[in-house]
């Protein structure tokens, strides 16, 4: 009795859903679909308009003494080409983009694999990890050169025990280097700890039974399963660290501002420097089109073999 | 999978593309500027008696940058307004982005703001683009300008600093008023004097005494109970605000030129042999007597260390040392003395300078509004109370610098006053004016990292004058 009850009440909710949908006239049924889709297309136009005039502004000479500017073509690509300092901020660029994402890679692996055996300490330290990430990285950056100043920073006051206290940190183009790479570290870790540690704990518990149940060693589980398991996600982390660290500016501009000499000029402070310093605007948007393209290609060969990562994954968890 | 990998693809190239929208669209919506020069004046419209209350019921948009000058101003905006009916609304920016907005907004073709801050450096790149007005009718015109306002009483170097036919390469002085002073720096040398006669030291009146007195501050001044101390705090960061302080200035004093001109050609002048060796003497100086991580110092740092008695001298502008001296305003106050600094070979005591100047926005629909308030700013009244009630230091009015309270207010910081008169008549911008002045003297600065760093002084400077030479033809 009761189940026919129910059959009726959802026999007449079908009949009153239809009626309703009857009632929507066609037309606005038609433009629904639409409609859903206009944020996506004023989101999509916002980031294709201003890279198509970016594009466009390319093919001139136009910079602010020259408002009303010739069409130049490709000559601002060759200028690029051709300039010794491009090649040089290009290779900053790689260096500083390799080594960040590299390290912090391994760092937050080695974070998440650590936080991953449940404990209280462990659950404390995943609050504080997140910490570096709340503070904006221009303000980290500016933070850590006073930290890094020889003379009044504590970083040296701290090393100076052990004989250490005279460390010139930002004085050379190698300190430069590697110390803004540091504080990228030191601030984009904990975003590669907390995707691998999610990544840990989203991993399927039976594989790891079935190889404790045959006694093996923890090292060939780590081998064998928790890390081709865990590679998708680790290169999510990398892939977003990787082309991050290639556009890097801030952290750059506030430790260095791409000295000494032009030892930490990334392509992001030279365009800067170009379009909005020296007001060649054509010019440095060339540098940012160069430099859309480098990520662009780089995203796409790592995608490629994220794709290829999840599907290994996949057949070692079955 | 592959329509997975597909669409994640594109997200991840959207995005990529998306980082580059914010330098894209920073540069406006279409070719921004407008080459077309203005042929007749909108002062030309202001007739009659001149009249405070014209333009009563407008307001004035402004942007400023954070600094005591402005302090001073906003503080007696209300005497402004009471005196013209007009309102000013103003937004403040700390100087590291201040001209970045500043270029910005200009480039972009509005009318934002009516008048803002600027460098006289900055008339070089503003005003060929055609975004100054020109303040030369305005000042002409009696209908507009009161007679109180006196143009005379400016130290003419500091109006002819603002003054520029927009010629690269032609001297300051002719042309367009571009710009009016407002408040500015003589760059000279500060120290401490408690340094000084522990170690019975006298002020440099060479550029070679000048580096042995830096050298033996940092040896011994650690010694004799001044913990820490090194002895000359000069600009060293990768920026053109590195060249144009003591840099400069010892440059100058020097006869040396960062460009030469012939048949109105721009020939970069940084690498002749006397160049390459007072450069290389310059590192030297930075290596054996200067501050620890010296490529990332700016003014902060240098002012902040003759403060805090780390530094024993500072060759900089000589505001950044009054800021310190002023009683109370860091450990080192009172004990901060000023010296015109090392004289060139030849007795030269040639001194760049910065000028704090106020322009007006060639886009501006309020015009004579806006020159009222620029008239107002400069003018006698708001700049003695400036600089006697609040800390509006160097003054650009020859009665201001003479008065009475003016000179009571500063007696007491020792040289002060003496420094400023020995060196005003000879303090004028020491650069050759040109559009690419902020390209050329970052690039130099870059230069003097790598000299300081321990490359060789003459290919670097001479892979310098090259890439200027291409530029700035």
């Amino acid at each position: 009795m009761t189940s026919l009850t129910e059959t009726d009440h959802g026999a007449a909710s079908r009949e009153e859903g239809a009626r309703q949908v009857r009632a929507v006239p066609r037309w606005r049924r038609g433009l629904r679909p639409y409609l859903l889709i206009v944020p996506a297309l004023l989101l999509t136009g916002g980031i294709l308009y201003p890279f198509g005039l970016g594009l466009y502004y390319t093919l001139f000479d136009f910079s602010a003494s020259k408002p009303r500017p010739d069409m130049v073509g490709f000559e601002n690509y060759r200028t690029v080409f051709t300039q010794e300092a491009f090649w040089n901020s290009a290779w900053v660029t790689v260096l500083y983009a390799v080594g960040a994402a590299a390290v912090e890679t391994v760092l937050g692996v080695a974070v998440a694999l650590l936080l991953h055996r449940s404990s209280r300490v462990g659950r404390v330290l995943e609050k504080i990890l997140i910490l570096p990430l709340m503070i904006a990285p221009v303000i980290a950056a500016i933070i850590w050169k006073l930290m890094l100043q020889p003379s009044v920073g504590v970083i040296n006051h701290l090393l100076t025990p052990f004989g250490l206290g005279g460390v010139q940190w930002t004085d050379t183009p190698t300190g430069a280097l590697l110390s803004s790479i540091a504080v990228d570290v030191w601030v984009y870790t904990p975003f590669v700890a907390i995707l691998a540690l999610a990544g840990l704990r989203s991993l399927p518990t039976s594989p790891f039974e079935a190889a404790a149940v045959d006694g093996a060693h923890w090292w060939y589980t780590f081998r064998r399963l928790t890390l081709p398991m865990l590679w998708p996600y680790v290169l999510v982390a990398v892939i977003f660290r990787f082309m991050d660290s290639l556009k890097v500016f801030d952290i750059i501009y506030a430790l260095t501002e791409g000295g000494p000499g032009d030892s930490t000029v990334v392509l992001q402070i030279r365009a800067y420097l170009e379009a909005i310093r020296f007001q060649r605007y054509s010019f440095g948007i060339s540098y940012t089109i160069v430099l859309w393209a480098v990520v662009y290609l780089a995203a796409m060969v790592l995608v490629r073999y994220l794709g290829r990562l999840q599907n290994r994954a996949a057949e070692v968890s079955k | 999978m592959d329509m997975h990998v597909h669409d994640r693809r594109r997200f991840l190239a959207l995005a990529a593309a998306a980082a580059s929208a914010p330098l894209l669209t920073a540069c406006g919506a279409g070719f921004g500027g407008d080459d077309k020069k203005n042929d007749g004046s909108a002062a030309a419209d202001v007739t009659g008696s001149f009249d405070w209350k014209r333009e009563k019921g407008k307001t004035v948009k402004a942007l400023l940058n954070k600094h005591p000058y402005t302090d001073a101003l906003i503080a007696d905006l209300k005497t402004f307004t009471e005196k013209t009916g007009i309102k000013v609304e103003y937004d403040v920016f700390p100087e590291d982005n201040y001209f970045d907005k500043l270029t910005v907004d200009l480039s972009s073709g509005r009318a934002s703001y009516d008048v803002f801050m600027l460098g006289a450096y900055m008339v070089w790149q503003y005003g060929p683009p055609g975004w100054l007005e020109d303040l030369g009718p305005w000042m002409r015109n009696s209908s507009a300008t009161g007679d109180e306002w006196d143009r005379d009483d400016f130290f003419p170097n500091l109006l002819g600093a603002d003054q520029w036919s927009l010629k690269a390469g032609a001297p300051l002085g002719q042309g367009g008023q571009y710009a009016l002073p407002w408040g500015w720096e003589t760059n000279v040398v500060a120290y401490n004097t408690e340094v000084f006669k522990k170690l019975g030291l006298k002020p440099a009146e060479s550029f070679d005494a000048l580096r042995d007195v830096a050298s033996v501050i940092k040896r011994k001044a650690p010694g004799a109970g001044f913990d820490g101390m090194y002895g000359i705090a000069v600009r060293g960061s990768r920026s053109w605000a590195t060249i144009h302080p003591g840099f400069m200035t010892m440059f100058a004093r020097n006869g040396l030129k960062d460009f030469t001109v012939t048949d109105g050609k721009l020939k970069p002048a940084m690498n002749t042999p006397e160049a390459i060796a007072f450069t290389q003497d310059w590192a030297g100086m930075v290596k054996q007597g200067g501050p620890p991580s010296w490529t990332s110092y700016t003014w902060y740092q240098c002012s902040s260390d003759l403060g805090a008695k780390k530094a024993g001298m500072l060759f900089d502008a000589d505001t950044a040392a009054y800021f310190q001296a002023v009683k109370g305003a860091s450990p080192a106050s009172g004990k901060i003395a000023f010296h015109p600094g090392p004289k060139g070979p030849d007795g030269s005591l040639a001194t760049n300078m910065w000028i704090w100047s106020l322009g007006m926005n060639a886009k501006s629909k309020k015009k004579s509004a806006a020159w009222l308030f620029l008239q107002w700013a400069t003018g006698k009244e708001h700049l003695r109370k400036g600089a006697i009630t609040y800390n509006h230091i160097d003054p650009v009015r020859k009665s201001i610098s003479q008065d009475g309270a003016y000179k009571d207010k500063m007696k007491h910081l020792e040289g002060f006053i003496d420094t400023f008169e020995t060196v005003v008549d000879q303090t004028k911008i020491q650069f050759t004016p040109q559009a690419q002045f902020f390209d050329a003297t970052t690039s130099w600065a870059s230069a003097l990292q790598e000299i300081y760093g321990g490359k060789n002084a003459k290919s670097v400077l001479n892979g310098l004058a090259s890439d200027l030479a291409s530029k700035v033809s």
